[in-house]
C-alpha cells in the first residue's frame, strides 16, 4: 500500500467525522456525513431501484463529502433527473425541484416580493402615523416574501435535495443567479441581507448539453457524465423497473438495445425507451423477441424513420451481409 | 513504488501534482480551484480503490465529456499498476507477481490475475490460442487478463529503451492473435451448439457479444503494453508520447482512423448545440438597432417627441448558400464535416446547394433533399458524385470554370458562396478571374482552407491568388475553427 501522510480526518473505525466551520459565528461544528462509503451509496440507491455504476455512486459520495453540487450531463433519458430523485428517496430527504426553461428569472428561481400584499399594507397603514421607514421595514420582511425553490432549499430545516433540472435551458446570464448558492449556500436579498443555509443541501444540476455551460458554473460543481448503461446494468434496470418481466426477456431486451446503440444513428435509444419497449413486450405477452417482433415494435425505441430503417435492415438476413458499420465505414 | 516514495513531502500529492500538470499540457483547462478540489477529494477515497480514485479525479478535474478520453489516458499512465513483472527485459521476477503487484497503488482491482496464467512461464502458441478461445467463449475476465499478459509477452517483441510507440506493439500482438479467425471459430461453434438454427437476429446478437469481449481483450492488451512501457520509460516520458489532441483540435488533414471515428461522434452533439444556439439567437435578436431617421420621421406626428422608436430590420433576409467543395484525398474529410455542419443548420438559410469537385464538378444537392440522415447523404456524395474529369487530381481552375458555366445564372445578390479546399492546384491554370466575377455577383465569397496558414502559398498551393478576390479566407483545420466559422455565417 502506498501510505499517504496520516490523515487527521480519517478515523480508525471507518466512520469519518470532519471538522468544518459552522455558518456565521465562526465556531467549529461537528457534522455527520450522509454516506459511509461509495459502496454504501450504490447499495442504498439499488434499494430504491436506481442502479448506479461506480462512477455515479462515487460522485454522489464525494458530493456529500466535499459539500459540492453535482453537474450531471449525458444523453437524454439516461437517468439524470431520476438520480436526484432517488438520492432524495434513499436518504429520506425532501426533493425541491427547480425546473429550468428559457426565460426563467430571479422571481421564479429565488424569491419575489408579494407586491399586492405590500400595497395593501401600505394603504392600510396610511392613516396611522407611522413613519415611512417603519412601513418599509415592515413590508420587506418575511411575511411578504414569496420563497422560490432556490431560497426554499437554503432555508429548509429538514434535509433536502435540490434539483436544478435542465439548467442548460436558461440563458447564460441567468446562470449567474445560481452561482452564489452553489458556492456559498447563501442568498443575498438586498432588502433583508444575506440568508445562509440552515444545512448544506445536496444539489444536483442536470444538463442535456444543448449549450456549453459557463466556466464559472462548472468550476463550482463536481462533474458527472451519465452515459448509456452497459449490458448488465441495463438488464438490471429493466428487471427493477418492469414488473413481471422474465429474466430471459430482460436479457434479450438489453442485448438488442446494445446492438442497436452500436449502429451509427441519429438518436440512440435511451433507457426510458428501453423500459417502454420492455413494458410493451410484456403487455404483448412476448417471451422471446424474434426479428419480426423486433421490427414491429422498434418504433418505440427509435424515433427517426431513417434510424428505424437502418435497424430493421441490420437485423434481417439482408443486414448480415453488410456486417457492422453505418455510413462512412467504407470510406476510410 | 520506490520512485513514488522517493519524492519529498507527501508522495501522493507529488504524484498528483505531476498528473495535473500533464493534464494541462494535454490541453485540459484545469483551474486552481479544481486542482485544490482534486487534492481534497482524494482524501476521502481509500487509496486502494483505484476506480473510485479515478472517478474522484475525473469529477473534479474534467468538466467536459469530450476530454474524458485524454484524461483516462493520462490516468492510466500515472496510476497504472506497476511492479517488476512489467519489466520489458523479461527475467526480473516475472513469476513472483503476487506480492509486488498487490503492493502497488490501486492494486485492489488486480486480484485473481494469476488464475490460469500460471505465473510467467511461456506457453506454446497453441496453448495460448486455445486459452484465448476459451477465455472469449466464457467471457472470463480474469482469464482474458491472463491471455493479454501472455500475448504481449510472447508477441509484442518489446525491447527496453526502444523508441517505438505503443501502437506498434499492439499491432504486432494483435496480428499474431488472429482475432477475426477466433471470432469465426466462436460463431461456428455457436451455430453448431444452438438447439435450433440461429435466426439472423440471434446470430447477430451472439456476434455482438463476442465482439464486445474481443474489444475488452484489446483494451486489456493495450493496458498491458502501456504498463510495460511506463515501467521502461517512466511516467512523464510516456505521458508525453501518448499526448493526443482533444477532439475539437484534431487536424482534419492528419486525423488517424481512430480520431476520425471520434470526430464523427463529436459532430452530432456539436450540430445539435449549434442549431439550438442559432435558433435562440434568431428569437432574441428580433429587434435590430434603433433606426434613428425612421424614428424621427414618425416623431413628427407626435409633435417632435420620439414616442415610437423604430428599429432596423434585425438582419437581412436569410442568405442562400452555395458550397463548392474539393473532395479529393486529403481534404475529403474536411469537406464532409463542413457539408455536415452546413446542412445541419440549413434552416438558417433560405436554401443550401452543394457542389463537389476534383477535376470535374457535380451538383449533389439532391442527395441532401428529402433525407433526414445527413451522414448518409454525405456518404453518397463520396461514392456517387461524378467528379473526375481527366485524372482525378484536383484542378480548381477547371472545376470553377464548369461551375461558372453551368451555375452563374443562379448566383445573385442573396447568394453566399463557400469554396472549400487547400487550393493545391497541381500547377494547373488558376482561372482566378472566376472568383473575381463571383464576388461581383454574389453577396459574399468565402474560402475555407483546412491547411495551416503557414503552408498557404507554398508548393502548388495558390490560395492567395484566389483569396485576393474573396471576402475572406479562413483557416479551418479542426472542428473548433469550423464551428466558429459556420456559426458566424448564420
Ligand atoms: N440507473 C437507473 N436505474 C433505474 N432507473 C433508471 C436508471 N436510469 C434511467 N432510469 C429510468 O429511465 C427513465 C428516464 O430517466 P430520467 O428522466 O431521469 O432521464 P434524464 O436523463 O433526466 O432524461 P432527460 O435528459 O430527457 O431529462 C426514468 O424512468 C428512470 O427511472
Ligand atoms: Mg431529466
Amino acid at each position: 500500500m502506498v501510505q499517504g501522510e496520516p490523515d487527521p480526518g480519517r478515523e480508525l473505525d471507518g466512520r469519518h467525522r470532519f471538522d468544518r466551520p459552522a455558518r456565521g459565528d465562526g465556531t467549529l461544528a461537528l457534522m455527520d456525513f450522509r454516506f459511509d462509503s461509495v459502496e454504501g451509496v450504490r447499495e442504498g440507491l439499488a434499494k430504491v431501484d436506481y442502479l448506479a455504476d461506480e462512477g455515479i455512486a462515487g460522485v454522489v459520495y464525494l458530493a456529500d463529502r466535499l459539500q459540492k453540487p453535482v453537474l450531471v450531463e449525458g444523453p437524454a433519458g439516461t437517468g439524470k433527473t431520476q438520480l436526484a430523485k432517488s438520492v432524495a428517496e434513499m436518504s429520506g430527504a425532501r426533493l425541491i425541484r427547480l425546473q429550468c426553461y428559457e426565460g426563467l428569472d430571479e422571481s421564479k428561481a429565488l424569491y419575489e416580493w408579494n407586491y399586492k400584499k405590500q400595497l395593501l399594507r401600505i394603504q392600510a397603514e396610511r392613516g396611522e402615523d407611522q413613519g415611512w421607514d417603519e412601513i418599509e421595514d415592515n413590508i420587506f420582511s418575511d411575511d411578504f416574501l414569496l420563497t422560490r425553490p432556490l431560497l426554499e432549499a437554503i432555508r429548509a430545516e429538514d434535509p433536502v435535495v435540490l434539483l436544478v433540472d435542465e439548467v442548460d435551458r436558461v440563458e447564460v446570464e441567468t446562470e449567474a443567479l445560481l452561482l452564489e448558492i452553489l458556492s456559498d449556500y447563501q442568498v443575498s436579498i438586498p432588502e433583508m441581507g444575506t440568508i445562509g443555509a440552515e444545512q448544506i443541501p445536496l444539489v444536483f444540476l442536470t444538463s442535456n448539453n444543448t449549450r456549453e455551460l459557463s466556466e464559472a458554473l462548472k468550476r463550482r460543481c463536481l462533474y458527472l457524465h451519465v452515459d448509456y448503461p452497459d449490458l448488465d446494468r441495463e438488464k438490471a434496470i429493466v428487471l427493477a423497473k418492469v414488473p413481471d418481466i422474465s429474466d430471459s426477456l430482460a436479457d434479450q431486451v438489453a442485448r438488442i438495445v446494445r446492438s442497436i446503440r452500436q449502429l451509427e444513428l441519429k438518436k440512440s435509444p435511451s433507457v426510458s425507451e428501453t423500459l417502454d419497449w420492455a413494458r410493451t413486450l410484456v403487455l404483448l405477452g412476448v417471451e422471446k423477441v424474434d426479428a419480426e417482433m423486433a421490427g414491429q415494435t422498434v418504433n418505440i425505441l427509435l424515433k427517426y424513420q431513417s434510424d428505424i430503417a437502418k435497424a430493421v435492415k441490420e437485423f434481417s438476413s439482408e443486414g448480415q451481409a453488410f456486417k457492422r458499420g453505418g455510413p462512412f465505414s467504407t470510406d476510410e | 513504488m520506490s520512485e513514488i516514495r522517493a519524492a519529498t513531502g507527501s508522495p501522493m500529492l507529488d504524484l498528483l501534482a505531476g498528473f495535473i500538470q500533464e493534464l494541462r499540457d494535454a490541453g485540459l483547462p484545469v483551474s486552481l480551484t479544481e486542482n485544490l478540489d482534486a487534492m481534497e477529494a482524494v482524501k476521502h477515497i481509500p487509496l486502494e480503490d483505484r476506480e473510485a480514485f479515478k472517478y474522484a479525479l475525473g469529477a473534479t478535474l474534467v468538466k467536459n465529456h469530450s476530454h474524458w478520453r485524454a484524461f483516462e489516458t493520462v490516468f492510466e499512465v500515472y496510476f497504472s499498476l506497476r511492479g517488476s513483472e512489467y519489466d520489458i527485459s523479461g527475467e526480473a521476477g516475472g513469476d513472483e507477481s503476487g506480492e509486488d503487484r498487490e503492493a502497488e497503488l490501486g492494486a485492489g482491482t488486480g486480484q485473481g490475475e494469476r488464475s490460469g496464467a500460471g505465473g510467467g512461464e511461456a506457453m506454446t502458441p497453441e496453448e495460448l490460442a486455445e486459452m484465448l478461445y476459451q477465455a472469449l467463449m466464457r467471457g472470463d475476465e480474469a482469464m482474458m487478463r491472463a491471455v493479454a499478459r501472455q500475448a504481449v509477452q510472447r508477441y509484442a517483441g518489446m525491447e527496453p529503451g526502444r523508441p517505438v510507440g505503443g501502437t506498434y506493439y499492439l499491432y504486432r500482438t494483435l496480428r499474431n492473435l488472429d482475432l477475426d479467425g477466433v471470432l469465426d471459430r466462436l460463431m461456428t461453434r455457436a451455430h453448431r451448439d444452438a438447439p435450433e438454427e440461429l435466426t439472423p437476429l440471434e446470430a447477430r446478437l451472439e456476434e455482438d457479444e463476442f465482439q464486445s469481449r474481443i474489444d475488452e481483450l484489446k483494451r486489456e492488451i493495450e493496458a498491458e503494453i502501456r504498463r510495460r512501457l511506463v515501467a521502461d520509460r517512466g511516467v512523464e516520458a510516456m505521458a508525453k508520447t501518448l499526448r493526443k489532441p482533444l477532439p475539437e483540435d484534431v487536424d482534419f488533414m492528419h486525423a488517424s482512423r481512430d480520431e476520425m471515428k471520434m470526430l464523427r461522434h463529436a459532430i452530432y452533439p456539436l450540430t445539435r448545440k449549434l442549431a439550438v444556439r442559432l435558433a435562440r439567437k434568431r428569437r432574441h435578436g428580433r429587434k435590430g438597432p434603433l433606426d434613428f431617421r425612421n424614428t424621427m420621421r414618425h416623431s413628427l406626428s407626435y409633435g417632435g417627441v420620439p414616442a415610437e422608436p423604430k428599429f432596423r430590420y434585425p438582419r437581412p433576409s436569410k442568405p442562400e448558400i452555395m458550397v463548392v467543395a474539393d473532395i479529393s484525398g486529403s481534404v475529403a474529410a474536411f469537406a464532409r464535416f463542413t457539408l455536415h455542419l452546413v446542412y445541419a443548420i440549413s434552416s438558417q438559410f433560405s436554401k443550401v446547394r452543394s457542389f463537389v469537385f476534383i477535376d470535374g464538378l457535380d451538383e449533389v444537392t439532391p442527395f441532401f433533399e428529402g433525407t433526414e440522415d445527413i451522414a448518409e447523404a454525405v456518404h453518397r456524395v463520396n461514392t456517387e458524385a461524378d467528379v473526375v474529369w481527366v485524372d482525378g487530381h484536383s484542378d480548381y481552375g477547371h472545376a470553377l470554370e464548369v461551375f461558372w458555366q453551368r451555375f452563374e445564372k443562379d448566383v445573385n445578390a442573396k447568394t453566399t458562396i463557400l469554396i472549400l479546399g487547400d487550393a493545391r492546384n497541381n500547377y494547373h491554370a488558376s482561372q482566378s478571374w472566376i472568383v473575381k466575377e463571383m464576388r461581383h455577383k454574389a453577396r459574399h465569397v468565402f474560402w475555407l482552407n483546412p491547411e495551416p496558414r503557414s503552408y498557404w502559398d507554398t508548393g502548388d498551393s495558390i490560395v492567395g491568388e484566389y483569396g485576393v478576390h474573396c471576402d475572406g479566407v479562413f483557416e479551418c483545420r479542426n472542428l473548433r475553427q469550423l464551428e466558429s466559422f459556420v456559426e458566424n455565417l448564420a
